[in-house]
This record gives structure tokens, C-alpha cells and sequence, in this order.
């Protein structure tokens, strides 16, 4: 699945992210990963809405969901780099 | 020197570095961590629950973001390092299909005193609780599926 989020930055200076997804998330969308190309100072929030707005079923996501960049836990507001894999993580239930 | 703190690279219990879809052996995980200079070794295990209020659960089938699990485990064990600089701690979560009544995580930790290994083991469980990007859905007895911790209720079977 790809999607790109418009905006008025050059194509040149977008980043791409991949967005994988998990569990009840990857179900609810029916994919599993997502390419995205998003504007250069786009954080992680950025690319959470982008998902809910065009991904299949993406609105019953949650608005700040769970993420993870680059196998680390973060925070909706950080910032996304040129090829950084941001994952969506459903409620954990580990153990 | 065995008395230092190690966070195994390879499990002797798991295929990955800490992920294993075969029953975990405990006996091997503490066999990895002890040292005749640790006197305490303590071995948690968590099992999965029969379960009775909603239904009864035959197995649990995990799946997770496995890179992350490891690094995540990686990361856990280091700060039990830090803690407990004189001891060992081990752990292994399995993945894929687990009946109930059969161990889906197991931690093992020596250390030169009892408190410290129980204490070790307390910590890396309630990390893995709060940090590891693990799912798991119910297998009931009758074949019905439920993910635990679900956030879409109107996404669950019809049974419930």
C-alpha cells in the first residue's frame, strides 16, 4: 500500500517512511505495511493522521496510538526522518 | 569472570535472542545464568491462564514485532545490568500458538543474595509488561478468537 500526503514542499526534500502495523491494526487495515511520503518536518503524529485519513478502515485507528521509530518507543511529537520505519503498536499484552 | 552480569547474545532457550516458538525449557534458562558465585537464583515463569469468568481459554497465540522484542529485551536486560551489576539474568517469550498452562515467558536471574534475584526477576516482568510490543488472542474451547486488550469491541466475535 502507498500513499502520499500532499504538500507544498518540493518532492525532493519529502521523506519516506514505511508505517508497519500489528495484531488488531494490521487486521482492521488489511496490510501489514504502508509506504508513506510525508513533508520534511513531519512528526510522528503527522504520519499517524495521514494513515487514518487514507488507509482502509484507518478512522477507527486511534488518534495517538501506540509508536514506535526504528524499534524504540516514541512520542506522537517526534520528528520523522528519511527512511525511519514508524510502527503502530496496539495495546500491549506481553508476558 | 562468571560473577559478571551478562545479558546472553543467544539464548540457550530461544531461536532468536530472546523469542522462541518451541516450549520454553526453564531448566536450560537457569542452567545459562548460574555461577557457583551466585548463591540466589530465582526462575519466573508465566503461564497461560485457563481462565473461567468469560469463557475458557484452550491457547494463546502471541505475535509481535520481533526486531523490536529483541531490542526491547536488550535494552530491559542492560538496565538489570546496571541495577544488579553482580548478577545474571536470562529471559525467553515464546511466540505462536501456546496452550493453556504452558509458560509463554520465562526469566531466570543468579545473584550473590536471594533478594536480588527475586527483585531481578520482578523487574524484567514488569518491563516486558509495560514495553514489549507483543498481542495475543484467545483461543477459546470452541474455536471462537479474541485479541486481549482489543480497543475495537464491534471487531470481536459475535459470541461475546
Amino acid at each position: 500500500m502507498q500513499f502520499r500526503v500532499a504538500s507544498k514542499a518540493e518532492p525532493s526534500t519529502a521523506i519516506r517512511v514505511t508505517v508497519r502495523l500489528f495484531a488488531q491494526y494490521a487486521e482492521l487495515v488489511g496490510a501489514d505495511a504502508i509506504a508513506l511520503e510525508l513533508p520534511p518536518e513531519a512528526t510522528v503524529a503527522d504520519a499517524v493522521a495521514a494513515v487514518r485519513r487514507q488507509a482502509n478502515n484507518g478512522h477507527q485507528l486511534p488518534s495517538r496510538p501506540l509508536a514506535a521509530v526504528n524499534l524504540a518507543h516514541v512520542l506522537p511529537e517526534q520528528r520523522l526522518a528519511n527512511g525511519d520505519e514508524l510502527a503502530l503498536l496496539p495495546p500491549l499484552a506481553g508476558g | 569472570m562468571g560473577t559478571s552480569w551478562r545479558c546472553f547474545p543467544r539464548s540457550p532457550v530461544a531461536e532468536g535472542r530472546h523469542l522462541t516458538r518451541r516450549p520454553i525449557e526453564p531448566a536450560a534458562l537457569l542452567a545459562a545464568v548460574s555461577d557457583p558465585g551466585l548463591g540466589g537464583a530465582a526462575l519466573f515463569l508465566g503461564t497461560v491462564r485457563r481462565g473461567a469468568e468469560d469463557g475458557p481459554v484452550a491457547s494463546i497465540e502471541y505475535s509481535a514485532y520481533e526486531e523490536m522484542v529483541e531490542s526491547e529485551f536488550d535494552r530491559i536486560l542492560a538496565e538489570a545490568g546496571q541495577r544488579w551489576p553482580g548478577g545474571r539474568v536470562a529471559v525467553c517469550h515464546r511466540l505462536g500458538t501456546v496452550p493453556a498452562g504452558e509458560a509463554s515467558i520465562a526469566i531466570a536471574a543468579a545473584m550473590p543474595h536471594r533478594a536480588d534475584a527475586f527483585a531481578a526477576c520482578r523487574f524484567v516482568i514488569e518491563a516486558a509488561k509495560q514495553r514489549l510490543p507483543v498481542w495475543k488472542q484467545e483461543i477459546l474451547d470452541d474455536g471462537t478468537r479474541r485479541w486481549r486488550g482489543d480497543p475495537h469491541p464491534g471487531a470481536r466475535s459475535p459470541q461475546e
